[in-house]
């Protein structure tokens, strides 16, 4: 069953028309990679999906398991399972990690109608993800994203992701400012995540998360449209010789 | 077509404002107008003595060639002092004890959640035995109505109940130390008050006592066209720990209303008075009509050796703020501490900080400072740090820290440091910071509403503040933001 369905989606941000058309459709247990060169409309899509103010759906249809979330907020597309990483966490002082991730937590249990979660199981689960992430304890006690190193950031992403189990996962350049080291962590706990019944779709520049993460598929946007599809060969050709190639045929 | 775009500010405001409600209650009050007469009959009411009259008088003439201050950032009209009546309360001789007291009264208390019977705590918290109970002295418009734990507290010694009777049970201590840290001429506020004062609060703790308790005063004005101008008294003995609390509201009302108290604290050596405050006066509607003129005098002593005053204030609510608790520090290594949280929303305006001045040798002083403005509201901190040329070897940290809600609301800073002496450290720090929509798309995208978002980053924000507070008031202070800041994300 298709997960996430794009339907002939039209974006502007400023009155600029970015995606010019775009449909994708992703099933339960797949892996999407979505490249392209700078200014494609790569990031503008994962930002409409998750209803992002300022990305202005002008036509089109977004569906989440089949229902329209077009007009819906960004917290009601979360709570139906759509969870974005960020290209550029933001920093939020003063709140800590734990607070945060317990107040994302519980704002997903009450829009289910489920009960709060007891403190200790909540953190008998976080302690445990925050080991498989070789991150510090101590990184829950401070504030989000603030003074991270960059790597730290990036599993701060993929941390909040394996916390809220979302049903769809839309990586932004996840890999960006990562060295080898972190690279690996980050895409073990992709890796862990993947699994029959959700998906992920990986927006990036490059080959290299991709011998990490195996895709399924691999599309190329290029002007605000995804010109072509193909599965993981696609990404090894893009490699070997740009996007250029793709441009003239 | 669809673009996404938060909630306006209209769709969210509710009237949240719960403690608007009025108690409908007969009442003995005098008619507006302000005179030397006026001054005599409140005192004749209090039965006072002759030479608390002619305090009073006194004050009164010198306010009559006083001016209001305009030094600070707040705009408002002309108060008319003669059409604000200057006494009120509720019908009737003082209640003997709780039976007495007007059910309409209970019922009043127990909607705010303050308890008027020794065995409960304060509302909100769950019954713990390991959370001591809190004393609790009830201002009702001009007058106290009760005050608890009276015989507990009188046991270690402690003196807690309202100014008048502290008038007539400890004369001594009131004319030793009333206007001994505020003089009665100090500012045009504080002379209406020491003129005017109606009831309030003292608190004498004895040499080497720790009070077994927190105490509570909660101050509520109810009558229209009315002012209150509460007194406030605390003196720490020698050796002695005081923690006191403040709580206040107000009903809605189309009118501003005065309030403009006074609050002297006195710590001998090595005594420690903390002194923390949650204001919640009704702040007006969203479009400024309305809402309290919190125009208040606060100030402490630090008399002897290793004194201890420390501060705590969350400031949400007041159509207009106008108040700067300060610190003398005269003792050697004494100690002033100022930590506020200073909240405005829609059309509030807040001009709100403290002043440290080191008198004594080897004295220090913090003062955190946290500012949130929202809405079109306007929030200033000013604070002065003074080292006078006796302050051997003093130190101040000042932190002063702005967030805005939202591009219509402004912060200030007014910073001033005056110091005599080379050898003193004064430290600023400032910072001015925004809630991003970056901040709340993130937390959007994790499934947080943006109302949970912005008051989950203001108490992250106020964080350093509120952990100063006694617990119960510090989970009724992260409350009150949230509810404070309904309307603020648009």
């Amino acid at each position: 069953m298709s997960l996430l369905e794009v339907s002939n989606l039209f974006v502007s941000v400023d009155n600029r028309d970015i995606l010019k058309g775009v449909d994708l459709e992703v099933n339960a247990g797949e892996v999407h990679a979505i490249m392209g060169p700078n200014g494609s409309g790569k990031s503008t899509l994962a930002n409409a999906l998750a209803g992002r103010q300022g990305y202005s759906i002008e036509s089109g249809c977004i569906r989440l398991d089949s229902v329209d979330v077009t007009s819906l907020e960004p917290e009601e597309r979360s709570h139906r399972g759509l969870f974005m990483a960020f290209q550029y966490p933001v920093e939020i002082p003063g709140v800590t990690n734990i607070e945060f991730l317990k107040t994302a937590v519980e704002s997903h249990r009450a829009a289910h109608g489920c009960n709060e979660i007891s403190a200790v199981e909540f953190m008998r689960n976080l302690r445990s993800l925050t080991a498989r992430l070789e991150l510090n304890p101590d990184f829950l006690k401070r504030g989000v994203n603030e003074s991270f190193s960059g790597g730290e950031k990036k599993r701060n992403e993929i941390l909040q992701m394996l916390c809220l189990h979302p049903r769809i996962a839309l990586l932004d350049e996840t890999d960006s400012g990562l060295d080898i080291d972190a690279l690996q962590v980050v895409a073990r706990g992709i890796n862990e995540f993947r699994s029959p019944a959700n998906a992920i779709v990986l927006v990036t520049h490059y080959q290299r998360l991709l011998n990490y993460i195996a895709p399924d598929y691999v599309h190329v946007m290029m002007d605000g449209r995804v010109i072509k599809s193909g599965d993981a060969s696609l990404a090894l050709a893009l490699e070997e010789r740009g996007y250029g190639w793709l441009e003239e045929s | 077509m669809s673009s996404k775009s938060n909630p306006t500010a209209q769709e969210l405001v509710q009237n949240e404002y719960r403690a608007g409600f009025v108690t409908d209650i007969e009442s003995d009050t005098i008619p507006p107008g302000l005179s030397e007469s006026v001054v005599r009959q409140i005192s004749n009411i209090k039965a006072e003595p002759e030479w608390l009259t002619e305090w009073r008088v006194d004050a009164y003439n010198r306010w009559c060639s006083m001016h209001e201050p305009r030094w600070a950032h707040v705009k408002f009209p002309p108060i008319d002092y003669q059409a604000i009546s200057y006494f009120s309360a509720p019908k009737g001789d003082k209640p003997k004890s709780l039976d007495e007291v007007d059910p309409e009264l209970l019922r009043t208390y127990e909607k705010l959640g303050i308890p008027l019977h020794e065995q409960k705590v304060l509302a909100g918290v769950e019954e713990d035995p390991s959370i001591a109970p809190v004393a609790v002295d009830a201002v009702f418009d001009s007058v106290s109505i009760t005050t608890t734990f009276r015989e507990t507290l009188k046991e270690h010694g402690v003196v807690f109940c309202s100014f008048s009777e502290a008038v007539q049970s400890h004369p001594d201590l009131v004319r030793k130390y009333l206007g001994s840290v505020v003089p009665k001429s100090d500012n045009f506020y504080a002379a209406l008050n020491s003129a005017v004062f109606s009831d309030g609060t003292f608190v004498y703790v004895p040499e080497g006592v720790r009070c077994p308790m927190e105490l509570l005063t909660y101050f509520r004005i109810n009558a229209q066209n009315t002012g209150q101008f509460e007194r406030t008294l605390i003196i720490a003995d020698k050796g002695s720990y005081v923690s006191y609390l403040e709580g206040c509201t107000a009903p809605m009302r189309d009118e501003n209303q005065l309030h403009a108290a006074v609050v002297e604290l006195v710590a001998l050596d090595d005594a420690h008075i903390k002194y923390s405050t949650v204001q919640n006066w009704y702040p007006g509607d969203e479009n400024g009509a309305g809402g309290i003129y919190n125009f208040v005098t606060k100030r402490g002593t630090c008399r002897g050796r290793r004194s201890h005053i420390s501060w705590t204030q969350v400031e949400t609510g007041s159509a207009i703020t106008w108040k700067y608790p300060s610190v003398i520090l005269r003792g050697d290594e004494s100690k002033g501490e100022f930590y506020s949280v200073a909240l405005t929303n829609n059309r509030q305006q807040a001009d709100t900080g403290t002043k440290m001045t080191h008198i004594g040798k080897n004295t220090t002083s913090t003062i955190v400072s946290k500012g949130i403005s929202a809405g079109q509201s306007s929030n200033a901190y000013r604070g002065l740090v003074r080292m006078n040329p006796g302050a051997r070897e003093s130190r101040n940290h000042t932190q002063c820290d702005s967030l805005l809600i939202g591009s219509k609301c402004a912060a200030h800073t007014f910073p001033y440091i005056e110091s005599r002496r080379k050898d003193a450290i004064v430290e600023h720090e400032a910072t001015t910071t925004k809630v991003s929509d970056d901040q709340l798309f993130l937390c959007q995208q994790r499934g947080i509403s943006p109302e949970k978002a912005v008051s989950m980053i203001v108490n992250g924000f106020c964080r350093e503040v509120f952990r100063e507070l006694p617990m119960e008031f510090a989970v009724e202070a992260s409350k009150l933001l949230e509810v404070s800041l309904e309307g603020a994300v648009g």
